[in-house]
């Protein structure tokens, strides 16, 4: 056992083993919790989670690598990932990717010398209502300038404390680790609920009074609406009554038509997009 | 008639603290949790049925439907798993949900878990939004310090388990049967099907996958109704939905209006295309819906109409271009983007996204020839429905639709020998670097 992999270690993965109905679920969290430890995934960390599960190194191996954020090579203190998929890129991502990377000294998937940032390109990241987006330790820096994304990585070689646009503090990437390993921080109540994109849509139908109906509006047609009808199963509580005045209401529909084979469910699931 | 925007999912997120139990509660939070559990499973099948809501997460099927399929009275355990993967490009809505009202998808979680007779349920959530996780985390603690988690929950003798679990940076990990290899501590790949998660999903057991908006939809319908949610969108689309606006507009974010807005509904509400310039194309859906272009700003944003359009409602991810951004430049990002998200499985889509890239940056550095084109054509062709899963058939989309409606564009790289745009006037910054 290595200096970093310690008895305490091996207590915490099963305990991310005992809160999966099988043990197998917990490899990637272990595998997070091993990158906090070690700041990647070694070879004895490949070897220490196949031993915990039973399984052999090469399939364990085999996961690890399958998965972007598993890292072979010792990662800095601050991952800083720059959003260069499409529209991230367009906005300016790929400007300031390139500022950053001479600026720093570093190609993609390069540490600086002091190991303080790992520099990536990363895909879309979910934010592009802010566009350009920088993550630090997959903490949210939304709408940056090249200007603004050379500061950040000045202040955290600085050491200085960073603030996420839409998150708490920066701490270190091996922190950020273990908290994807399931073990919380408790700084969940830092940074705030939502950015000025999110709530875009919000602000302006307040200014201009627009809301959803009003809960009943379903009974103007006439029928009571249906959570009404729970409603009334509550209070009557028979449920058997509930369910037969339940047949004659369905103005809604479903939608798609009728079938009761399970093809379609997955195969029309299958088709998303997302 | 209703209001053209409609908050419902994000009307508490600019509310203090919105992510707390405390402030999810004062706003009736958990009530239709407990509304919920006097009711039968079969009843709350039948109420979603009944709402007409339909899957959020891109594909638009019916939800209760999907909830109908699990077996009853089997012996085996049902799971559930909330798809909070959201990695599509463009997709932006679960995110911040999640960030600002957990709680939301929380009790939506419990609600359907006990429909579907699920005694675990996990939120599989992408690794890469550090705050999202710790927000997640938090809720799932409160909720069962609450008692709305755990065992005999506010003594309706329904026990339930909820983790949250973070994946590790793969899209393809989006798609369903591959998020369930995933949950199973594997490489993501897709499963084969037949059988059908409902049927042998995880732990091959009864399993139902639904979007992080499809789950937290379920508590206003259980609170208001299903005729009350009906009452929103079009005939086949119904509800209120997140409809999130970015790129080259004057207010990008996070829309929620009934499903059948117009774009040009949405970009006059929001300010419009980033001044001075014209809309040039745009995504309804994320990068796998094929584009569309100024002819369909009136095009209801409904799974129906879209469709009609040539394209897919999606995610409702409504990526805006305007005429700074060459059309190539775009497409060849997001080919680079499924070529790495590609997970291996099957020939077509591994191979099919190889070649493309190479086609297409052979075509964006001005070196191809116009065959290249009708090559990229082909490739598409034999990628489209021979696919192991919906990857690769996404993959073709920006590609077949950018040709439909931009062949000259990509003729002009050829002549011109090269990108005829200058990159930096399409950045957000562009204005501010006008030279001195
Ligand atoms: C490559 C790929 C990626 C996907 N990514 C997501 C995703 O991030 N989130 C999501 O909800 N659905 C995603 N889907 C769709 C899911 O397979 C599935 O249809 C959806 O989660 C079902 O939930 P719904 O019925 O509530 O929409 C993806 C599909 C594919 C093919
Ligand atoms: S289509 Fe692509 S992502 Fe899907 S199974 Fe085939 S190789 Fe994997
Ligand atoms: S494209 Fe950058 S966050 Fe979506």
């Amino acid at each position: 056992m290595s200096a970093q992999i310690t008895e305490g270690t091996l207590a915490e993965m099963r305990e991310l083993i005992a809160r999966y109905p099988e043990p197998q679920s917990a490899l990637l969290p272990m595998l997070h919790l091993l990158q906090s430890v070690e700041g990647y995934v070694t070879a004895e960390g490949i070897e220490t989670c196949a031993a915990v599960l039973g399984l052999t190194a090469a399939e364990v191996s085999a996961v690890a690598t399958f998965y972007t954020m598993y890292k072979r090579r010792p990662v800095g203190t601050y991952y800083v990932g720059v959003c260069t998929n499409t529209l991230c890129a367009v906005m300016g991502g790929d400007v300031i990717f390139d500022r950053l990377k001479d600026h720093l000294g570093v190609g993609n998937d390069e540490t600086t010398d002091d190991g303080v940032i790992t520099l990536e390109h990363v895909e879309c990241n979910a934010a592009c209502d802010y566009a350009p987006v920088v993550m630090v330790n997959w903490e949210f820096f939304d709408n940056q300038t090249p200007e603004s994304a050379v500061q950040l990585v000045d202040d955290l070689r600085a050491g200085q404390t960073v603030q996420a646009t839409r998150g708490a503090r920066v701490c270190t990437w091996r922190e950020a680790e273990r908290v994807l390993a399931g073990f919380p921080d408790d700084r969940a109540d830092e940074g705030p609920a939502a950015g000025p994109a999110t709530l875009a849509g919000l602000k302006l139908a307040r200014e201009r009074g627009w809301k959803a109906p009003a809960p009943d509006a379903g009974r103007a047609t006439g029928d009571g609406g249906a959570a009404t009808k729970v409603g009334a199963a509550e209070q009557a509580d028979t449920t058997r009554a509930e369910s037969e005045s339940k047949l004659d209401e369905s103005p809604a529909d479903v939608v798609g038509g009728k079938t009761d084979e399970p093809i379609d469910v997955d195969k029309h699931s299958g088709e998303g997009s997302s | 008639m209703t209001d053209t925007l409609t908050p419902v999912l994000s009307d508490d997120w600019d509310t203090d603290r919105a992510w707390t139990l405390r402030a999810y509660e004062r706003a009736g939070g958990y009530q239709a949790l407990k509304k919920a559990l006097t009711a039968q499973p079969d009843e709350l099948i039948e109420l979603v049925k009944d709402s007409g809501l339909r899957g959020r997460g891109g594909a638009g099927f019916p939800t209760g439907m999907k909830w109908g399929f699990i077996p009853q009275g089997d012996d085996k355990p049902h799971y559930l798993v909330v798809n909070a993967d959201e990695s599509e490009p463009g997709t932006c809505k679960d995110i911040p949900l999640m960030l600002a009202t957990p709680h939301t998808l929380v009790e939506g979680v419990i609600i359907s878990s006990y429909a579907i007779r699920a005694t675990h349920a996990f939120i599989y959530v992408r690794g890469e939004v550090l705050h999202v996780i710790r927000r997640l985390q938090r809720a799932v603690q409160e909720a069962y310090h609450a008692g709305h988690l755990g065992t005999n929950i506010h003594d309706s003798g329904y026990d339930l388990e909820l983790v949250v679990h973070a994946g590790a940076g793969a899209y393809i990990c989006g798609e369903e049967t591959a998020m369930l290899d995933s949950l199973e501590g594997r490489r993501g790949q897709p499963r084969l099907r037949p059988p059908f998660p409902a049927v042998a999903g995880l732990y091959a057991c009864p399993t139902v996958i639904n979007n992080v908006e499809s789950i937290a939809s379920v508590p206003c319908i259980v609170a208001n109704g299903a005729e009350w949610f009906a009452s929103m969108g079009t005939e086949k689309s119904k509800g209120m939905t997140l409809y999130s606006l970015s790129g080259h507009v004057n207010g990008p974010g996070q829309y929620e209006a009934p499903l059948g807005i117009t774009l040009r509904e949405l970009l006059e509400l929001s300010g419009g295309v980033r001044d001075g310039h014209e809309l040039k194309f745009w995504t309804p859906g994320g990068s796998s819906t094929p584009i569309l272009t100024a002819e369909h700003l009136d095009v209801p944003l409904d799974y129906e109409a879209v469709g009609e359009a040539g394209s897919m409602l999606g995610t409702k991810a409504l990526q805006i271009f305007d005429d700074t951004t060459c059309v190539v430049r775009a497409v060849l990002r997001w080919t680079e983007f499924y070529k790495h998200e590609s997970c291996g499985k099957c020939t077509p889509c591994r191979e099919g996204t190889w070649w493309l890239v190479q086609t297409l940056a052979r075509l964006e550095r001005g070196d191809g020839t116009e065959a290249d084109l009708d090559q990229l054509v082909d490739l598409c062709d034999n990628i489209l429905g021979r696919s192991f899963c919906a990857l690769g058939d996404g993959a073709t989309s920006p590609i077949t639709s950018s040709i439909q409606y931009f062949r000259d564009e990509y003729l002009a790289h050829l002549t011109h020998g090269g990108c005829p745009f200058d990159a930096e006037a399409a950045t957000l910054f562009a204005a501010e670097r006008v030279p001195a």
